[in-house]
């Protein structure tokens, strides 16, 4: 298909007189959290940069899996990692791009951004479906200085599998020992309660559409949507609210040296300023690509880890810290 | 001549072979795929409320009961809206008949997704906003085993309401065309008797159109079985047993659009099953339909 696609572009633009050069399309699928900066990128990359052209679908983590998996892009993006014997099994190879943060949304009358705080307990509480009205005494006692309405608490949660769930339902096991013995963490899982949103979107459009509704969503999302987020207690027991800030705060802390296959977990990270649903997104490549297309690809990963991480910045994702990039360049890219 | 003949005997006849080959080949291809399922479960999938991606424990029944139960919910509310809006479409002066009989056609002209953004932004505030309070709070409805009073607009009441309104069209049409066949004569002779419009319409119209109204009822429980991007949008998409009509559900095709991207191994396999199931039931309700309406027909009185 893609031959097929080159070719025919080939032929036109041969056709059109415009240009002799062999046009290069680099095709990527998979996660929706990082979406919107990948977005970005493919579009500005393509338009600098003549003769290539990178396409990114936001199908999610796992299809963005499958797809590399069967061959049918050149690259996928994962919030799910994958174990270094899973990669070698499948001839991938796996690298960091970005580290961005989960937030919680609500939707609660006469609750505006960042004012309300949940801790562990009333998180899971309301995950777990044990906590079912906002007036309930212990969100009070974390709340004294607001009014919480007599208003029953509809949580909203992906309907599809994700790896936005794949980080908040890790954070979950992590603070509550009871989400992990019933429930554990995965990109679906068996929810105690909740509706089902599809991506992202479909999650912020519930949460907006439900008087007191909470949710989860990656940050762009929640900003673009206007949602009013939550303040959330880390593992020092601070409270943090949700920004470029507290996400870097979290990534800072984490050992890339030791991490076989790039293989890293960053919820619930120590740090009295990390946030605690902080999520690494991954890129997938194949290890048997033909090397011309191997060396546009990483000719525009090295471009993302650098002109790119400004664009990433001012989308609040947290580009790899430097001495990481230079990580994956020796042991990915050589 | 002759040999023009033969050739499009055979014609037609691979015409008409390739749908039963096609119809055959579905369920071959479903059952082949979801033999890791039948495998793993046996039947116990069909009863098993159980769906658990973590522990790759996989049930059908709560699809099949939110299936059944928006199905049912769409029917109840569309049926007699039908065969009022047919009843009186037929029997009312030509221009308005045509006018309010094209209208309810144009409702079949909606693609189903804009029934699901309109649930989604319009249907579903106001379901939370006015009329499961109103239920709840004014007809005490909550006091009912199969209501409740925690309500958010999502659900399969929503469902079924928005199903209701996309299969009407449907079961509609179909009962106007039987209606406008009963003779004209024999509605005339019921008038001349001294029978009333209501008494005419009981007695001489449904009796004669009884089959018109089965095959309407048939033809929307067949559209409402396997709709999905409406509820999609509404079902709330919750992989459990469903307590009440305000809770969130899921149905067969809703399940089957949310996680087929994503899904390969068990789950896969799961939602194969779950796809050969949706089509065993539609089958069912066609072949059952078709048999019903044969084995009545010579009670009421028609050639066959």
């Amino acid at each position: 298909m893609k031959n097929m696609l080159t070719g025919s572009t080939l032929a036109l633009t041969a056709m059109l007189g415009m240009s002799a050069t062999a046009q290069t399309t680099i095709n990527g699928a998979g996660a929706s959290f990082p979406a919107p900066v990948y977005q970005n990128w493919t579009y500005t990359y393509s338009q600098s940069k003549p003769g290539v052209t990178v396409n990114y679908q936001s199908v999610g983590s796992g299809a963005g899996i499958n797809q590399i998996k069967a061959k049918t892009v050149d690259f996928a993006g994962s919030d799910n990692p994958l174990k270094l014997e899973d990669q070698e099994k499948n001839n991938l190879q796996q690298f960091p791009m970005l580290t961005g943060g989960v937030v919680v949304i609500v939707n609660v009358p006469g609750v505006k951004s960042n004012q309300l705080k949940l801790d562990n307990e009333t998180m899971s509480g309301i995950y777990l479906g044990k906590i079912t009205n906002w007036n309930d005494a212990k969100i009070k006692a974390l709340n004294p200085g607001l009014k919480l309405p007599d208003l029953n608490i509809s949580v909203v949660r992906r309907a599809d599998s994700s790896g936005t769930s794949f980080i908040f339902t890790n954070y979950l096991s992590k603070i509550s020992k009871e989400w992990a013995d019933k429930v554990g963490f995965g990109s679906s899982v068996k929810w105690p309660v909740g509706i089902g949103g599809q991506k992202n979107p479909g999650v912020c459009n519930n949460v907006a559409r439900i008087r007191g509704s909470i949710g989860y969503t990656e940050y762009t999302y929640a900003i673009e949507a206007n949602l009013a987020m939550v303040q959330l207690q880390n593992k020092e027991g601070q409270f943090v609210t949700p920004d470029a800030k507290s996400f870097s705060a979290a990534a800072a802390n984490a050992d890339w040296s030791n991490a076989p296959g790039f293989y890293m977990v960053l919820t619930y990270q120590p740090g009295n300023n990390s946030w605690p649903i902080t999520g690494v997104t991954y890129i997938l490549i194949r290890k048997d690509t033909d090397a011309a297309m191997r060396k546009a690809m990483i000719d525009y990963f090295n471009w993302c880890f650098t002109a790119g991480a400004t664009a990433a910045l001012k989308m609040h994702y947290v580009p790899i810290p430097e001495n990481v990039v230079k990580v994956v360049r020796d042991k990915v890219f050589k | 001549m002759f040999k023009v003949d033969t050739a499009f005997k055979w014609l037609c006849l691979g015409c008409a072979g390739i749908i039963g080959v096609l119809m055959m080949g579905f369920f071959i291809q479903l059952f082949m795929s979801s033999m890791e399922i039948w495998n793993e479960f046996g039947l116990g999938f069909i009863v098993s409320s159980e769906w658990n991606p973590v522990t790759n424990k996989y049930g059908a029944l709560p699809s099949i009961i939110g299936t059944l139960s928006t199905t049912v919910i769409a029917l109840i509310i569309a049926l007699p809206l039908a065969f009022c809006a047919a009843l009186f479409i037929v029997d009312a002066r030509p221009q308005m008949g045509n006018i309010l009989g094209q209208a309810v056609d144009l409702l079949a002209a909606i693609p189903s997704v804009i029934y699901g953004m309109w649930g989604l932004f319009v249907l579903a505030p106001i379901m939370q906003d006015y009329i499961q309070p109103f239920m709840v709070d004014k007809l005490r409805m909550d006091k009912l085993p199969w209501v409740s009073d925690e309500f958010n607009g999502f659900g399969i009441l929503t469902a079924g309401l928005i199903l209701s309104i996309m299969i009407l069209p449907y079961i509609c049409a179909i009962m106007r065309d039987v209606f406008q066949m009963t003779p004209a004569m024999l509605k005339e002779s019921a008038y001349g008797a001294g029978c009333t419009r209501w008494e005419t319409t009981k007695d001489i119209v449904l009796k004669y159109g009884i089959r018109g109204i089965l095959g309407g009822v048939f033809v929307g429980l067949g559209r409402a079985l396997g709709e999905t991007m409406a509820v999609l949008f509404v079902i709330g998409n919750m992989m459990g047993m469903p307590d009440n009509i305000f809770s969130g559900a899921t149905t067969i095709s809703a399940t089957l659009a949310g996680n087929f991207p994503e899904a390969d191994g068990m789950q896969r396999s799961a939602l194969f099953a779950l796809g050969l199931i949706l089509l065993a039931m539609s089958f069912a309700i066609q072949v059952f339909a078709q048999y019903y309406l044969h084995a009545t027909s010579a009670k009421r009185g028609e050639a066959r």
